[in-house]
């Protein structure tokens, strides 16, 4: 197990590479430049321009370039937000534990709906729950999270006036209102990205169920006497939850896109929004620097299904 | 069809059953799928809902032809009513226009996006599994590092970066189109390359592939004639499903600000600038998401419908 483990998490080592060459070459290869601005301004003679951009290093290679930006980047050192004036690591640092938060809850959510439907449509098929619960699916599964959350604006928020829609970082309560206020607020994006997930996942659990149902072992596991309750939820789950976690490491890029959606419909001030906001402001740094945490996040979460796949399917041990 | 089939099992000479051969004409490979395809019911009510929004964006403005950017404030933010069907926006412009008209760009991305990815990813892959050893796993990291990036804030960023210089190459219109279809289908192509990877890797041990080497088929020619039309069934679904994913995609891009020019309504493009007047008019928002959901619902259902009609094991 442990040598799978430093085995994985060495892989992921060229894989961030892989991901910042791609980042900055597109920067690279994009045209227009950070002193553009200068040149215009008939004040500022051209050898300051060039001298700034010596100093900055705009004239080296491309490659000397790649490796100052992926070391600096390594220290910790992101840059500095132009629109912001602060440093963009402490800018994303603000902002990370909400988007976490949104995310992981919603994540949560997911599964708590998905885990027993998936289920119980598959140990029945075609059934009336079944066939309600897989058309929901399909629907849930081609609404877009943008149309979406304005519906759920325009029915909790407008219609019947029980949520605010605007998420707040500075609620004037304290003790238990505060946590209430905290969760009112956070409902509908939650709501709205957990729902999305599920719809996703349960479609993914109940065909990967019905995969499983009718191999040998299970009948075995009938047959020795087992009530159906621990032949599904011991025998078959933990086997047919093997494929799941596999594609649902393959969609983490796409539930990042639902995140950022999400985070600007509802103004959650997470990095999604910050995204979008240094985008309007042509704040490249940030710009740059959020594309990379979600890259970062996207390995960090592939590297924690790979492990999880570990410790559900022993043979991967001795491969 | 049923009954004469049954006829021909009941009254068994031999006379009649060559009849009813004669009568019956030779199914064909196509002609299967289209025959499985007509028995999945949503599937067929998906390609009816497909076809009819075809229809109404293709010939919508010719047969409805109220100007997209008629501005009139006495109008404006008003709700469904006869001279305006689907209602108003701020500037009083007519919305089903602007949605007919929007549509055709919708869609001319989604399917414009899904060929390039499909292509990209066919070539790709129809390489990586031909030829194998180090093109395979140099092609196939590659697909996984693409794999593993986040897609959205790669498109924003790529949008945002590249927007400009585009509009002064090819014009505000056609330069965004591009950029976007560009954009969109090249972070695509890795799971069609997958699909026709796996295909290739199976179908090139198979013996009519070595028959074909036998008589001297050269490798070009093995692949394009011989190889790729038996590795088409998992490209198509994963086309259909494409374009359905295309169409989301630049619908979010829209839908955050960053993707077409208000003169060119797309379906996201209207619902993000109707998201700050959703009290005062919700029909803003509610159709153009209501055509995004419809042509995302009926390509999901398509592409189902096809999965099932193609994969010969299935029983339907």
């Amino acid at each position: 197990m442990h040598k799978y483990l430093l085995r994985r998490f060495l892989i992921t080592i060229p894989t961030l590479i892989g991901i910042s060459l791609v980042l900055f070459t597109v920067l690279a290869m994009a045209p227009g430049d950070p002193f553009e601005e200068l040149a215009l301004n008939p004040n500022i003679p051209a050898e300051v321009r060039l001298n700034l951009r010596q100093q900055f290093g705009l004239d080296d290679p491309i490659p000397v370039r790649y490796v100052r930006w992926f070391t600096s980047m390594l220290r910790g050192d992101w840059g500095y937000s132009f629109a912001s004036r602060v440093d963009v690591d402490r800018l994303i640092l603000q902002r990370l534990p909400t988007t976490l938060f949104v995310l992981g809850t919603a994540y949560g959510l997911a599964l708590l709906i998905a885990l027993p439907v998936g289920v119980i449509s598959a140990v029945r098929p075609y059934s009336l729950f079944d066939q309600i619960a897989t058309t929901l699916a399909f629907v849930g599964h081609s609404l877009p999270t943008f149309f979406n959350g304005l519906l759920f604006i325009l029915l909790f928020s407008l219609y019947l006036d029980w949520l605010p829609f605007i998420y707040s970082t500075t609620i004037e309560a304290s003790g238990i209102r505060w946590v209430v206020e905290h969760l009112r607020q956070a409902a509908m994006p939650i709501a709205v990205l957990g729902l999305f997930e599920a719809a996703s996942l349960t479609r993914f659990i109940r065909a990967s169920i019905l995969d499983v149902i009718h191999q040998d072992f299970v009948t075995t596991a009938r047959a020795k006497g087992l009530t159906e309750r621990r032949t599904v939820l011991w025998h078959v789950l933990r086997n047919a939850l093997i494929p799941v976690i596999t594609i649902v490491a393959l969609q983490l890029p796409g539930i990042f896109t639902g995140a950022v959606i999400t985070e600007q419909i509802f103004r959650v001030p997470g990095i999604g929004s910050l995204l979008i906001t240094a985008i309007q402001s042509t704040d490249t740094p940030v710009v740059m620097a959020i594309t990379f945490v979600y890259a970062m996040l996207v390995v960090v979460f592939n590297l924690v299904a790979d492990i999880i796949y570990g410790f559900l399917d022993p043979r991967i041990t001795y491969s | 069809m049923g009954t004469q089939h049954k006829v021909a099992v009941v009254d068994y000479t031999p006379t009649s059953t060559a009849k009813t051969f004669e009568a019956y004409p030779p199914r064909t490979l196509w002609g299967d799928v289209w025959r499985r395809y007509c028995r999945h019911r949503l599937a067929m009510a998906g390609t009816v809902v497909m076809l009819l929004l075809s229809v109404a964006t293709l010939a919508g403005p010719v047969i409805y032809p109220v100007p997209i950017d008629d501005i009139d404030f006495a109008v404006k933010l008003t709700g469904p009513s006869l001279v305006h069907p689907f209602g108003t926006d701020d500037l009083g412009q007519d919305l089903l226009a602007r949605i007919l008209y929007g549509g055709r760009i919708s869609m001319a991305v989604g399917l414009a996006a899904m060929l390039i990815a499909i292509l990209f990813g066919m070539v790709i892959g129809a390489l990586a599994g031909f030829f194998g050893g180090v093109l395979d796993s140099i092609l196939m990291r590659l697909a996984d590092l693409f794999l593993s990036l986040p897609q959205l804030p790669l498109l924003l960023l790529v949008v945002f970066l590249f927007r400009d210089r585009m509009r002064q190459v090819f014009g505000p219109e056609l330069g965004i189109f591009i950029l976007i279809v560009g954009v969109i289908g090249g972070l695509r192509w890795m799971q069609p390359a997958r699909l026709v990877r796996a295909s290739f890797l199976a179908l090139k041990e198979k013996e009519f592939v070595e028959a074909a080497r036998c008589v001297g088929v050269p490798s070009a020619w093995l692949i394009v004639r011989h190889i790729l039309p038996n590795a088409l069934s998992p490209v198509i679904v994963a086309a259909t499903l494409g374009v359905g994913s295309a169409i989301l995609a630049e619908s979010s891009i829209s839908f955050l600000g960053l993707g077409f020019p208000p003169d060119m309504p797309t379906w996201g493009r209207i619902l993000s600038d109707a998201r700050d007047y959703l009290d005062l008019a919700p029909h803003w928002a509610l159709f153009p998401g209501l055509m995004i959901f419809l042509a995302v619902i009926s390509i999901n259902y398509i592409g189902d419908g096809l999965r099932d009609a193609l994969d010969p094991r299935k029983i339907l």
